[in-house]
């Protein structure tokens, strides 16, 4: 059985600016992995490379999912196939309900997998469903996509569509950022919910607590676009005292010793 | 380059044989009318790209060749296309290539609709006006002093023909909208069609008009249409116009609305067909308290040239005013919006608000926008504003990156843009029309990007 995630020294360049270089990273069936590492080092750069959005060039390395080649599929075929991107900026869209935009994803999806589409009345059963996990204002569902909508009311949208749409593999981007406490445990249990043995879940943070709720299988140190360190959950508490100072002098020491 | 392109001489000498055959010849103040009106546009001619208003837009190709009056051509009484209003839910007036159909009003004889008419109401064609009511005609029909961007309006007091006549009589509410219809068979041709319609409001009335233009042939006709208004004191007329002429068509209108105080006159046109539209605007608010909604929408593809020009003259204090226009563009097709509005010194208290989004669907497509306020008075809240965009990027990918495939992502943004402004029409049946031609044209762009 391959992996359900495997990243093989990807290189990913930005406006002209190779921001990934040589990440390398694995990811079984069922496990959490967090991802942390400081302003800039590629987090976000990862996941959108992962998602497959236009201006983010792969220059090099490979990423399968389930063994299927992932850069060779379009942005909508990788959600199809079961890629579901958290953005750390949800995006508004004046005019789309979040209603119309969540059914139009789900039913893209479920014609993917060779499933009927469901007609709004079986829609709202489930989306109703998935709402009341998330503790979710169902307002919220009639309005505009993200328009008006707080940043945490914003971010909770974002695990709402995962519980919709059922990916294979989550990456959720600062998902934690701009939550409350009560709100931070929510959705936190709400991920928790979907912790599951046939998908995965990346889970980018920069604050250990999140850890607290979602207690992940592995932690990664991302620094200047490369996985530079990795461990245990214990990781993310070592660097909440010691910060990342260490690993970017390393990183840099290592540079210059290689030049 | 001149400011006008002089009237072609073929004009000058077939025009007493065409005059003939115009409705209301037997009355001297129309012919007098005519007569001034042909005289003076003689001596002007059309309107080149040197004059202000007509900076974007180019008429020339009116003036290449002879579009001679289409007074006789066939108003063949054919099906009804399928998407013409259900015949119950409006107060239909006919007309097919540019004549009355009036054994099509309602599909029936023309007495069941005027039988259906409350008691106050008139809804006739121009020519039977002129026959049956023309001292009611005469201090409205063309009277008004000539305006100094006159456009093609004097041409078409002079050569106007046919088209719709709607007198409301103080307090009538029309429940119904009324449908003025102008159908073009492939039997238009190259003709050119001079229609004129008057709308006039009493004191405290109120009707809800849809003025549509279809084209079901391929024809290169020209419909040259002045709509004239006036409202009464307290009227709301609530003004809806859907311009489908034929691709290959020339579509030049122009509005006058003369409005009272305290009215409301709400204004919206969507624009999709002919090969040059254009939509002119003006409102007069005469009276205080009046409020006046001008929104309309360009959707534009292939070679189309689509333009509206509106001016707003708050002529009194405590009026609002807003205007809402957005242009999608696709192909090489171009749109202008020129919004002009002055506020009086006496004017005070207004507020205008005028906002113009364009949207481009193609490296080639471009909008022109051309805000223009002038404002005399102190105390007043005016805003402007004008935008040039694409579809949103950041958009697009999180639709995508939501399993939606791309065209469809386009196709719903799109429609998001313009939802908006058909969602503004309260009238379900004119509402259902406009919302299918959005539909279609929608259809059109992304044939394999259908609803999910
Ligand atoms: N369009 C772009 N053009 C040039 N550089 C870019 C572009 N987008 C991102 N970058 C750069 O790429 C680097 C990595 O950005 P990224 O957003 O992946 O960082 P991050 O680790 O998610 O940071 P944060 O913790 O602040 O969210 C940054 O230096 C950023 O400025
Ligand atoms: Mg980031």
């Amino acid at each position: 059985m391959p992996s359900l995630l495997e990243i093989k020294d990807l290189h990913a360049t930005v406006g002209g600016q190779e921001i990934l270089r040589g990440l390398t990273l694995t990811v079984e069936a069922g496990e959490v992995h967090a991802v942390m590492g400081p302003n800039g080092s590629g987090k976000s750069t990862l996941a959108h490379v992962l998602a497959g959005r236009p201006g983010y060039a792969v220059t090099k390395g490979e990423i399968r999912l389930q063994g299927k080649d992932l850069l060779e599929m379009s942005t909508e075929a990788r959600a199809c196939e079961g890629v579901f991107l958290g953005l750390q900026y949800p995006v508004e869209i004046p005019g789309v309900s979040n209603m119309y935009f969540l059914k139009a994803a789900l039913n893209a999806i479920r014609s993917h997998r060779g499933e009927t589409e469901l007609d709004a009345i079986e829609f709202l059963k489930i989306a109703r469903e998935k709402a009341k996990l998330l503790e979710m204002n169902e307002n919220l569902l009639q309005r505009a996509v993200n328009v008006g909508f707080s940043g945490g009311e914003k971010k909770r949208n974002e695990i709402f569509q995962m519980a919709l749409l059922n990916p294979t593999l989550a990456v959720l981007d600062e998902t934690d950022s701009g939550l409350d406490i009560d709100a931070l445990r929510i959705v936190s249990d709400g991920i928790n919910a979907l912790r599951s043995e046939t998908r995965a879940i990346l889970l980018i943070t920069h604050y250990q607590r999140l850890l607290e709720y979602i207690v992940p299988d592995k932690v990664h140190v991302l620094s200047e676009g490369r996985i530079v360190k990795t461990g245990g959950k214990e990781l993310a508490l070592e660097l909440e005292k010691s910060g990342y100072a260490d690993f970017e002098k390393k990183d840099a020491a290592a540079m210059t010793a290689s030049a | 380059m001149n400011e006008t392109i002089p009237l072609g001489r073929e004009y000058m000498e077939r025009y007493p044989e065409w005059r003939e055959a115009l409705p209301g010849n037997d009355l001297p103040w129309l012919a007098q009318r005519r007569a001034d009106a042909f005289r003076r546009f003689a001596e002007r001619g059309f309107p080149t790209r040197k004059v202000e208003a007509w900076k974007y837009t180019n008429l020339n190709p009116l003036t290449k060749k002879l579009f001679a009056p289409g007074a006789g051509l066939a108003a063949t009484p054919g099906a009804l296309p399928a998407d013409a209003l259900d015949e119950k839910s409006v107060h239909r007036l006919l007309f097919i290539n540019g004549r009355a159909a009036p054994g099509l009003i309602n599909g029936r004889a023309a007495p069941e609709a005027t039988h259906a008419l409350p008691d106050g109401v008139r809804l006739m064609p121009l020519s039977e006006a002129l026959e049956t009511v023309p001292d009611l005609l005469a201090p409205l029909l063309a009277a008004d002093a000539e305006p100094e961007e006159a456009g093609l309006l004097e041409m078409n007091t002079a050569l106007m023909t046919e088209g719709a006549v709607l007198l409301l009589e103080p307090g009538v509410r029309l429940e119904k909208p009324v449908h003025f219809f102008f159908l073009t068979t492939e039997d238009a041709g190259e003709a050119a069609m001079h229609l004129r319609n008057l709308l006039v409001a009493g004191k405290g009335s109120e009707a809800t008009v849809f003025e549509h233009y279809l084209g079901t042939g391929q024809t290169g006709h020209w419909t040259n249409v002045v709509t004239e208004i006036v409202l009464a004191d307290d009227a709301h007329l609530h003004h809806y116009k859907l311009q489908n002429e034929s691709k290959a068509a020339y579509h030049i209108a122009a509005t006058t609305a003369k409005i009272g105080e305290r009215a409301v006159y709400d204004n919206f046109a969507m624009s999709l067909g002919a090969t040059l539209a254009r939509n002119d605007i003006q409102a007069r608010l005469d009276g205080r308290g009046i409020d006046c909604r001008l929104n309309g929408l360009h959707l534009a593809r292939g070679h189309q040239h689509m333009d509206t020009t509106t001016v707003l003259d708050h002529q009194k204090p405590e009026c609002r005013s807003s205007e809402t226009y957005k242009s999608v563009v696709d192909d090489r097709a171009e749109t202008v919006f020129q919004g002009k509005v002055l506020v009086r010194p006496d004017s005070q208290k207004t507020s205008a608000h005028q906002l113009n989004r364009n949207l481009l669907l193609s490296d080639e497509a471009s909008a022109n926008a051309k805000p223009e306020l002038r404002i005399y008075a102190d105390d007043v809240q005016c805003s402007h504003g004008a935008t040039i965009s694409e579809l949103d990027e950041q958009a697009l990918f999180y639709f995508r990156s939501r399993g939606i495939a791309e065209d469809v992502a386009r196709r719903l943004l799109t429609e998001a843009f313009l939802a908006e402004m058909v969602e503004e029409v309260k009238d379900p049946a004119v509402h259902a029309v406009l919302h299918q031609a959005m539909t279609d044209w929608l259809g059109q762009a992304w044939p394999k990007g259908g609803r999910p």
